[in-house]
Formats: C-alpha cells, sequence, structure tokens
C-alpha cells in the first residue's frame, strides 16, 4: 500500500471515530438532554461518516488498488490526489465548525466559511474522479508498454 | 477488470462528482442563500451519494473482484450484473428526478416515479445478490488458474 492510500485510510479511520463521538453525543442528548442546541450537530455526523470516512475510505483504497496506468506511473498524477485530500479535509473542518455556529447565530463570517467549505469539498471530489478515471478500465494490452489491471 | 465493472464504477464517479456538487450548492445556499428553489434536490443528493455512488461502486467493485467460479476465470451470470447496473441506475434516476420534477409538473403527474424507483432498486440489488451469491466462497476452492 502506498503512502497516499495509507495516509486516506487512516484519515477516513480518524474520521470515523469523530463521527461515532458526535453521534453518540447526539444519541445521549435524545434520551438524556445534555444540551439544547446538540442536535445541530446532526448533518455534522452524517457528512463526518459518509464523506470524511465512506468516501474518503473508498477513494484511498481506489487509489491503491485498481489497475496502474504504465510503468512510468503507476498510479497517474498522484498531486491530484493529496490536493483532493487537503481540500475533502479542510472542507470538512470548516463545515464542522461553520455549520452549527451558523445555525445558532448566523454572521457573514459563517456563511462565508459555508460557502468556502462547499467549495473546498466539491473541487476535492471532483479532483479524485479525475485521478480515478483513467485508472477504471478492462485488463490493458500489455503490448504497449502497460501493465498490472486485470 | 470486466466490462461491467467498468460501467458501474465510472458511473459511480459520475453520480459522485454531480452528489458533491448538488451537496455544495446546498451547503453554500445555507450560508449565502442564492438558491433556495434549489433545496427539492436534497432528496436526489442523498439518493446520488449512497446509492449511485456507494452501493454502486461497491457492486461494481465486487463483480470485478470477488473468487472466480472455476480455472477458467468464468464470473457467472453476468446478466444479472447487467440487469443490476440498468435497474440500479433507472431507480436511482427516478428517485433523484421525482422532487425536482414534482415542484415543476405537479405532484399527481409524477406520483408514479418513487413507486417505480423503488421496485426498480430492489430488483437491481436482488440480481446483484443473485450474481455474486456463488462467488462467495473460501480461498483454495477454485483450483489455480491454468494460463
Amino acid at each position: 500500500m502506498h503512502r497516499q492510500a495509507r495516509v486516506y485510510v487512516k484519515t477516513a479511520f480518524v474520521q470515523l471515530l469523530v463521527s461515532v463521538i458526535v453521534g453518540a453525543l447526539l444519541l445521549i442528548n435524545a434520551g438524556m438532554p445534555l444540551h439544547p442546541r446538540l442536535g445541530l450537530l446532526l448533518p455534522v455526523y452524517y457528512h463526518l461518516l459518509m464523506v470524511g470516512w465512506a468516501t474518503q475510505l473508498i477513494g484511498g483504497v481506489a487509489l491503491w488498488m485498481f489497475p496502474v496506468l504504465s510503468r512510468d506511473r503507476p498510479r497517474g498524477n498522484e498531486r491530484l490526489g493529496w490536493i483532493a485530500y487537503g481540500a475533502l479535509n479542510g472542507g470538512l473542518l470548516l463545515r464542522a465548525v461553520a455549520e452549527p455556529m451558523h445555525a445558532m447565530t448566523p454572521r457573514p463570517w459563517s456563511a462565508w466559511t459555508l460557502a468556502v467549505a462547499a467549495l473546498l469539498q466539491v473541487c476535492a471530489v471532483w479532483l479524485l474522479v479525475i485521478a480515478l478515471w483513467p485508472r477504471v478500465r478492462g485488463r490493458p494490452d500489455m503490448n504497449r508498454s502497460r501493465m498490472g489491471g486485470g | 477488470m470486466p466490462r461491467v465493472s467498468v460501467f458501474m464504477i465510472r458511473t459511480a464517479l459520475i453520480y459522485l462528482a454531480l452528489g458533491a456538487l448538488i451537496g455544495g450548492m446546498l451547503l453554500a445556499d445555507k450560508g449565502v442563500h442564492l438558491w433556495p428553489s434549489f433545496w427539492t434536490w436534497r432528496t436526489g443528493h442523498v439518493h446520488l451519494m449512497l446509492l449511485g455512488w456507494t452501493v454502486q461502486f461497491a457492486c461494481g467493485t465486487a463483480i470485478w473482484i470477488l473468487p472466480r467460479l472455476d480455472a477458467a476465470g468464468t464470473r457467472g451470470a453476468m446478466w444479472l450484473a447487467w440487469l443490476c447496473y440498468g435497474a440500479l441506475n433507472g431507480g436511482v434516476l427516478l428517485a433523484t428526478l421525482s422532487a425536482p420534477f414534482a415542484g415543476m409538473a405537479g405532484r399527481e403527474r409524477v406520483a408514479w416515479m418513487t413507486p417505480v424507483a423503488a421496485f426498480l432498486l430492489v430488483a437491481g440489488i436482488a440480481a446483484f445478490i443473485g450474481h455474486v451469491w456463488r462467488r462467495i466462497r473460501p480461498f483454495g476452492s477454485v483450483p489455480a488458474r491454468v494460463t
């Protein structure tokens, strides 16, 4: 497993841990009220789980396991994967802070932070799709300086 | 990677890109209120991301990577995998478009879309399970491939 895939998968597990802690707080709050505004974390919980954990884990494993492109550049442009990683986790972090704060007290800074978080996450996903797209293919022709696949 | 897996995984990536775009617009709208009518796509965002992206990606990868049935590398009934592809995507598209279409054309005229979507989604997943069931087997139960 190459370094990029390890970083994706380990970060996905950290996000899973954080999301189940948030989910646990929401569950406790539903039966034994801790704070009236804790429920504002519900969309953050969903997105930490589905974007931070599921999508990031799938992305990391796909970057590792999908058929390689060529002997020279087996995984294509790895820089795309790194930019996607930074944008995905940066966008999620901004969202996790700004979304509940904006729901409590809307302010211009929190409104624009949400817009930036959205832009970062969309860019991250599109870059990940661009990085993976050429590697989704059938068995390559071994006679044309390609390898792997199957 | 078999052709059906290429189709499923690439379609899943397209849904991921579309679902993220819709989700990004909804999140930005929470802050800057540029397109409030776009909230009719919220249910579609959930369907695209859960079924169109996550489930379809998992199905496509499983069809590619699960153990083969024999030493010749047979994957079994591929028509079931193609049925899964068609039904799952039909269901995802209908479920995604039903709420925005209801807003445009009226709820009564599109009332058929969600029941048909539900039927297609169940049929798609049943076809997938029908395809992969025999391929879930222990290591060593398939003889080594002769090349």
